[in-house]
């Protein structure tokens, strides 16, 4: 079980990231998680938003390079050593983390971690045998 | 004291114009029966452009015949445009920089003695004798540079330092060690090596180096200044290319004041690159060069694609060869990185090749007298990761395959799609921030 994750491509150029929100804004698309990760020359900017498809198109139409990639949501209670479980879980299967990033909702208990991993199927089955919440695609456009 | 006439073929050098003008159109005339002759493809072009040996009496008949051009050295590679038999050819040389088709020239042995006495010619002319010591920063190798000096000097006598390029801490070691009295390398290094040596704390001053021979590379006169000032010598240009002969094609005198042409060995034309007929003395023009006594490798009307002028005006040396300017630019996009020769439609092929964008732009720049290239290229789909890693190993491996081609070192930096800006016409591929003209 994966969600869909947008990631753009960002030139290290001011004007570049309020181009882009500009455009996804524009498309009446709502973000509900971002991160960056960034190096000296560029960025990849990583979004869940409530509709990838549109945002993607939003943000070719502005000529930006972008991608979809299926990544690993999770749910985890919102109090210390819950996301500790989490990353027992997949590192004593063996599973590498590319990058991760959090975010919480207005409604629920629950914090939500997105993860990069390299098998998502294999990472889903794990963690779902490990009684870890597993999030859909609907789960999130419930949110 | 300076001695203002030093020449090394004195009856060559100070001859009359109307007896240069007499070897031209006789060694004009045999070389292009030998040409004829013994090489197929410039036979097939003169049949083609319906012209016989026999229509060639002498230099006014030299507009009759078809140009030479590096893509013809390309087509026939390795060997196609050689006058005489492998066992006559006593060396190999290319051009520098790219793997893949290098331009490949070759030289009898005689050949080899004549590229000797016409770099002995500029040695000489700058004062050098079998008492001086010469630095040898050029690269030695299949590269004309190292080895064209070195027949220079072996010729005239001077003591050969062959060090090659590389290892600048070395290279200062050894001219405060040795002393040499002469240094020939790039401009470029030359001014790198001036200010490696301020930072080590040497005193270009306190060592006998009192002239430098600089070529391979445009270079201006306030580089010359700088240079002559940092080094505490004389800088004097040299030009060549390898298609010619190498360096000592023309060499500049004491007087500083352009370069003289072996006009004895080498035919200088200057056209109108829209015309292709003369321009007038003086007037800038594409130089284009015929060899008349090489043997194994006799180009005729070779266009360099360098732009430059010659005049006829008389130098206070006493030489009565033509002198030419520094090249003021080129007629195609070629560069000179770091004495390399790039082309930037090598880049545009690695690029396409592996699946990036076709808009790019080179910027070239030269940060602390070292040439420095950086291909700024879109971002596409088609090279685009999620992750950091993976787009900076692609940048890596670009790096890589550009620098595998064209034999120097680039940086890539990966740019938003649509910031390289498009043209209607030719698009301006390269931007060059040194001031080499």
């Amino acid at each position: 079980m994966a969600i869909k994750q947008v990631s753009i491509f960002v030139e290290n150029k001011p004007g570049t990231l309020v181009s882009i929100t500009d455009a996804i804004g524009a498309a009446g698309v709502d973000i509900r998680a971002m991160s960056i990760a960034d190096t000296q020359d560029f960025g990849i900017l990583r979004l869940i938003v409530s509709d990838a498809e549109k945002t993607k198109q939003a943000v070719r139409e502005i000529g930006c390079v972008v991608s979809i990639t299926e990544v690993v949501a999770v749910a985890v209670s919102d109090r210390p050593g819950a996301l500790n479980d989490v990353m027992h879980v997949l590192s004593e299967n063996g599973i590498n983390i590319e990058y991760m990033y959090a975010f919480l909702t207005s409604r629920g208990h629950n914090a939500y971690v997105v993860l990069r991993v390299a098998d998502n199927d294999k990472a889903a089955k794990i963690l779902a045998s490990r009684g870890v919440a597993l999030v859909s695609e609907e789960d999130i456009s419930k949110l | 004291m300076q001695e203002s006439k030093r020449y090394w073929q004195p009856e060559a050098e100070t001859a009359s114009r109307d007896q240069i003008t007499a070897w031209q159109s006789e060694r004009l005339v045999s070389t292009v029966k030998r040409v004829y002759e013994n090489v197929a493809p410039y036979r097939d072009r003169m049949d083609a452009a319906g012209v016989k040996p026999e229509d060639v009496k002498g230099i006014d008949d030299l507009r009759k015949l078809p140009f030479t051009t590096k893509q013809d050295l390309r087509d026939f590679y390795p060997f196609g445009l050689f006058a005489v038999p492998m066992e006559q050819i006593a060396r190999l040389h290319a051009s520098s920089g790219t793997t893949g088709k290098q331009i490949v020239v070759g030289y009898t042995q005689k050949d080899l003695d004549t590229w000797g006495d016409i770099v002995a010619r500029q040695l000489t002319a700058i004062g050098l004798s079998p008492r001086d010591k010469v630095h040898i920063s050029y690269g030695f190798g299949l590269f004309t540079g190292g080895l064209g000096i070195f027949e220079g000097a072996r010729r005239m006598g001077a003591t050969i330092i062959p060090v090659s390029s590389g290892n600048t801490e070395r290279q200062i070691t050894i001219l405060q060690d040795f002393e040499p009295d002469c240094i020939a390398c790039t401009p470029s290094y030359a001014m790198y090596i001036a200010e490696t040596m301020e930072k080590m704390g040497v005193d270009a001053k306190k060592l006998p180096l009192r002239c430098g021979v600089f070529g391979a590379e445009p270079w201006t006169e306030e580089m010359r200044r700088q240079i002559e000032e940092k080094l505490d010598i004389k800088a004097y240009d040299i030009y060549g290319l390898t298609e010619i002969m190498g360096p000592g094609v023309a060499y500049e005198c004491e007087c500083q004041a352009g370069m003289h042409v072996n006009e004895d060995h080498f035919i200088i034309e200057v056209l109108d690159t829209e015309t292709g007929l003369p321009v007038k003395d003086g007037e800038k023009g594409e130089i284009v060069f015929s060899c008349i006594t090489k043997e194994a490798f006799p180009i005729l009307r070779y266009r360099t694609k360098d732009i430059g002028a010659v005049t006829h005006e008389k130098c206070p040396c006493g030489r009565t060869f033509v002198r030419m300017s520094k090249p003021m630019g080129r007629t195609d996009d070629m560069l000179i990185i770091r004495g390399v020769n790039v082309f930037p439609s090598q880049i545009e092929t690695v690029l396409l090749k592996t699946g990036h964008s076709p808009n790019y732009q080179i910027e070239v720049d030269r940060v602390n007298n070292l040439d420095t290239i950086a291909v700024r290229v879109e971002m596409n789909e088609a090279t685009f990761s999620d992750t950091v890693s993976e787009i900076s190993q692609r940048e890596r491996a670009l790096a890589e395959a550009i620098k595998s081609l064209i034999g120097v070192a680039v940086k890539v930096v990966l740019v938003s799609p649509g910031s390289i800006e498009r043209s209607t016409g030719k698009a301006k591929r390269v931007i060059d921030h040194r001031k080499l003209h």
